[in-house]
């Protein structure tokens, strides 16, 4: 196995360049969850012309709701959620400035072409293993939309969260290379 | 006529409820577990090895492995000569749920309408099958279904002339459609027969078995073990990251059907394949 890429949000162009389809990577630093409702109302505040709820520059989101978190517990189970409901979304928000998303399953083209030209880059977190996921969300703080319930959007500080690099900025894509080198007649 | 209390319904659904959550099924543990020996791609063995720790921290923890803690489906066997007091029986079976989500700090992701889309805080109502079978027994088991896995299932009304042909090259084409978004390793319901409601309830029943169980007849477990080794060499791997181990199982259930239809159904399960059973 090789060695775990480090990296600090914000992210970079530089940052965002250097990460290949295939590294293991630690988060440490700021991430924001958001999921399907939360991206409907900040793209309709972009059509409105209005200010988001918080500066996607260099930033990345989370597209994860969390169970509720247990009285001394910092957040409860936090996996990530199918990416592809984000489609319609996601392209406004790094056209804006958002250079990172995190999830599970491939996102769609118009993702990856926005990614490319914006430098931006797709993590996979492993679906279902919200439990440990956890243990590397050590700060939670609600931004916005607290009535959506778990679909809120919250600023979480993170040390060491696991991800994958799944779609790069160069156009690398480990859903069709890992599918292809593994597939048997 | 055997009496039951509608709290001790309560009771016993609110707890199982939890303990689906947080506590996974052997016979999956031991499947990842056997998965990994043979997976041939790194980064699939490290997101298996992810999972098995998941596991792990949310029985020790008593945290969700999960935190899409899912629509509450019930299975019921009702004994006939059971009689249910001091209550509503399915009013029992939905306060159950309301606890167990509420008592468990589970997620609550049920709307109570498909297009308005307003959550409705408890994560009911739930989905209740009945079955009325012999004896003053009630069997209760609840299996939580999440939302990324159960949108990558669907029914399919086959011509008879398709044949097993066309059942085998529909379950395959489904699981290659879903990739990594039903979160694999899956476990793969197939429904065949029946008319087009019960061949679907087939595939969700079919995910109730144990994985490495095999269906009584021999043309059929002989099935399921093709079924599992063509998904296996799609590739899609865990996460659909690329790998050796798609689906830990493949489970068939038939039912006669009529002479023009050849209904198929196949419902995906993700990996944190939770149900609990209790018996009053």
């Amino acid at each position: 196995m090789e060695q775990k890429k480090i990296v600090k949000t914000p992210l970079t162009d530089d940052i965002v360049k250097s990460l290949k389809v295939g590294d293991e990577v630690l988060i440490t630093g700021h991430i924001y969850t958001a999921r399907d409702a939360a991206h409907k109302r900040m793209v309709d505040l972009l059509d409105k012309g209005e200010k988001l709820p918080f500066d996607p520059k260099g930033q990345i989101i989370y597209f994860a709701g969390p169970t509720p978190t247990k009285p001394g517990q910092v957040i409860g189970s936090a996996g990530p959620t199918t990416s592809t409901r984000m489609n319609a979304y996601s392209p406004r928000l790094i056209e804006v400035g958002l250079k990172g998303m995190i999830g599970k399953g491939e996102m769609g083209p118009e993702v990856v072409a926005k990614m490319k030209e914006k430098k931006a880059v797709y993590f996979a977190a492993v679906g279902g293993a919200a439990a440990l996921i956890s243990k590397s969300i050590t700060g939670n703080e609600l931004v916005a939309y607290e009535e959506l319930g778990a679909e809120a959007i919250r600023k979480l500080t993170v040390k060491d969260f696991p991800v994958i690099v799944a779609l790069d900025c160069h156009g690398g894509n480990l859903y069709k290379e890992g599918m292809e080198k593994f597939a048997r007649k | 006529m055997r009496q039951i209390k509608c709290d001790t319904i309560i009771d016993a659904v609110r707890n199982i409820s939890m303990e689906a959550s947080y506590d996974l099924g052997k016979d999956v543990i031991a499947a990842i577990e056997r998965a990994k020996k043979y997976e041939e791609s790194p980064v699939a063995k490290a997101i298996l090895d992810q999972v098995l720790e998941n596991a792990e921290i949310a029985k020790i923890d008593m945290a969700p492995m999960c935190q899409d803690t899912g629509f509450a489906v019930l299975f019921v066997e009702l004994g006939q000569d059971v009689q249910i007091t001091g209550g509503d029986f399915y009013a029992a079976l939905n306060e159950g749920v309301r606890r167990g989500y509420k008592d468990g700090y589970l997620r609550k992701s049920i709307l109570g309408d498909p297009i308005e889309r307003k959550n409705t805080g408890d994560n009911t109502p739930a989905i209740i099958h009945t079955d009325i079978v012999p004896g003053e027994k009630i069997k209760i088991t609840i299996a939580p279904k999440g939302g990324g896995s159960e949108n990558m299932s669907e029914v399919k009304m086959l011509k008879p002339a398709d044949g097993i042909q066309g059942v085998k090259e529909f379950v395959i084409d489904r699981v290659r459609r879903s990739g990594g978004n039903p979160c694999p390793p899956i476990i793969v319901g197939v429904g065949i027969g029946g008319t087009f409601e019960m061949c679907a309830m087939l595939a969700k029943k079919a995910l109730l078995r144990e994985v490495g169980d095999r269906n009584p007849k021999k043309f059929y477990a002989d099935l399921e073990t093709e079924l599992l080794e063509k998904v296996n060499k799609l590739g899609i791997g865990p996460q659909g990251l690329g790998g050796t181990t798609t689906a830990l199982d493949v489970h068939v259930e038939v039912y006669p059907c009529h002479i023009a239809s050849l209904p198929v159904a196949v419902n995906i399960q993700c990996h944190a394949a939770r149900h609990k059973e209790v018996v009053l």
